[in-house]
């Protein structure tokens, strides 16, 4: 089951989409340390069910995201379960970067001057990668954050926390239904770096099972066997 | 209980220009004019007014949860809390609340993640995002569920902690608590009064709000 379907090097502030058929391990490893990756799901054959962060969250009964963890569409399915993770925290909270953020932080980084080492935002990322798919600015939602961790205290405050992936952390994703997954590999804008973060992210598919009865994410908690049920619906 | 900040309004309710009261279950979309203010009043205290805005210029720019608390860098809505766009402009600005704090982490209750949440035979009962769909539906706004991103929740109280952890806590509001906001630019309003059955967060019994705009 370790055949290699797919894998790629994004480089710093790359975008990529890919329609991943249902039953998949897509592999997420920071090939650098501080690495985020902003990413939108949604169902590849009804873009209208999509990634909806607070369902989510709520089902879990959590504000951070990791192994056994479900990505819940507003449609009650389930896109992706996180069934590995070295991390245990991605961040769900903090959305992602744009334009006029990168701008403000990082200065006039432009492709006149920079050629392809221009930066790029994840605003303008999911943009063009949406595009592509017939989608745009009204599908993007709230996204997640994987690699990256914001702390909140008790008064509310938010704290990103840096550097905390190193070289090497992974995630998989198991999907569970057709899924249009679409990254930019883009610092967080929260990250309070003063130089752009340029971060390599290797991508690689694998073939996987359908989740048992044993499986880990399905028994996480009675949500996530729920969505589940549901995502079967569709396949009927 | 960590800090609440509780301001008063100087505006008198003789003086408004719109009044109404929404019952539970119902729903309210109504155009907020820039300069004008919007006051949502928790009548009987505890209930969810679950609320999203929309650019009335253009519907594209609409209300962003993440946006909101990460520009404010607190995931609490109250007196001060710009509410951003997806395009990180402010719609509203809160400028008065004796409620003290507000979730916008929480969305709304769907039927579908109520079978998700509660149990799968849960389909059939009234939900958040229905009455949302259902205004969008009816109003001549040219907005749909594409358009619908995931909104705040007036009057309620989802902490999270230290360790990443998502609680649904006792409500901090109670009757005729209220929160009130400024429109930056033209907005359109979209509010459903939250009829959620399945959980303690209004005790098992959904009440009316009342909208106030000045």
């Amino acid at each position: 089951m370790n055949t290699t379907l797919y894998a790629e090097t994004l480089p710093g502030g790359a975008m990529w989409s890919m329609r991943v058929p249902r039953h998949r391990r897509v592999r997420l490893t920071a090939l650098n340390a501080g690495a985020n990756v902003s990413a939108l799901l949604y169902n590849a054959d009804q873009p209208l069910d999509r990634l909806n962060v607070p369902d989510t969250l709520k089902a879990l009964h959590t504000a951070k995201l990791t192994k056994g963890h479900i990505l819940m569409s507003d449609m009650g399915h389930a896109l992706a379960s996180i069934v590995e993770d070295s991390l245990g925290w991605h961040d769900p909270l903090g959305g992602h970067l744009t334009a006029a953020q990168a701008l403000a932080k990082y200065g006039d980084h432009n492709y006149q001057q920079y050629r392809n080492d221009f930066h790029r935002n994840a605003h303008n990322d999911f943009l063009v990668e949406l595009s592509k798919h017939g989608l745009g600015l009204a599908d993007i939602v709230a996204n997640v954050n994987f690699f990256s961790k914001v702390a909140v205290d008790d008064d509310g405050k938010m704290a990103f926390v840096p550097n905390h992936a190193s070289a090497g952390d992974s995630l998989e994703l198991r999907t569970e239904m057709n899924v249009l997954l679409v990254l930019a590999n883009c610092p967080h804008p929260m990250n309070p770096a003063s130089e752009y973060p340029v971060c390599r992210v290797q991508v690689e598919i694998f073939p996987t099972e359908a989740p048992g009865p044993d499986d880990f994410c399905r028994n996480f908690r009675p949500e996530c066997e729920r969505t589940l049920a549901l995502t079967e619906r569709l396949f009927i | 209980m960590s800090t609440l900040i509780y301001t008063e309004s100087p505006l008198d309710p003789k003086h408004a220009v719109y009044d109404a009261t929404i019952l539970a279950g119902d729903g309210w979309f109504h155009p907020v004019r820039k300069g004008q203010t919007l006051r949502i009043v928790d009548l009987e205290g505890n209930q969810a007014a679950d609320t999203f805005f929309f650019n009335a210029a253009d519907v594209k720019e609409r209300y962003s949860a993440q946006d909101t608390i990460r520009e404010q860098g607190s995931i609490y809505l109250t007196t001060g809390t710009p509410l951003m766009s997806n395009l990180c402009n402010p719609l509203l600005t809160i400028t008065a609340d004796t409620c003290g704090r507000h979730d916008t982490l929480g969305g709304a209750c769907a039927a579908e993640s109520n079978m998700v949440r509660y149990s799968l035979d849960k389909r059939f009962m009234h939900a958040c995002r229905d009455t949302f769909l259902l205004q969008m539906a009816l109003s001549g706004y040219h907005v749909t569920k594409r358009d619908l991103a995931h909104n705040i929740n007036f009057f309620m109280n989802v902490p999270v902690t230290p360790e990443g952890g998502l609680r649904f806590a006792d409500g901090v509001s109670e009757p005729g608590k209220y929160v009130e906001m400024r429109a930056e630019m033209d907005v359109l309003c979209l509010i459903s009064n939250c009829p959620q059955l399945n959980n303690p967060c209004n005790a098992y019994n959904p009440t009316p709000i009342q909208v106030l705009i000045w």
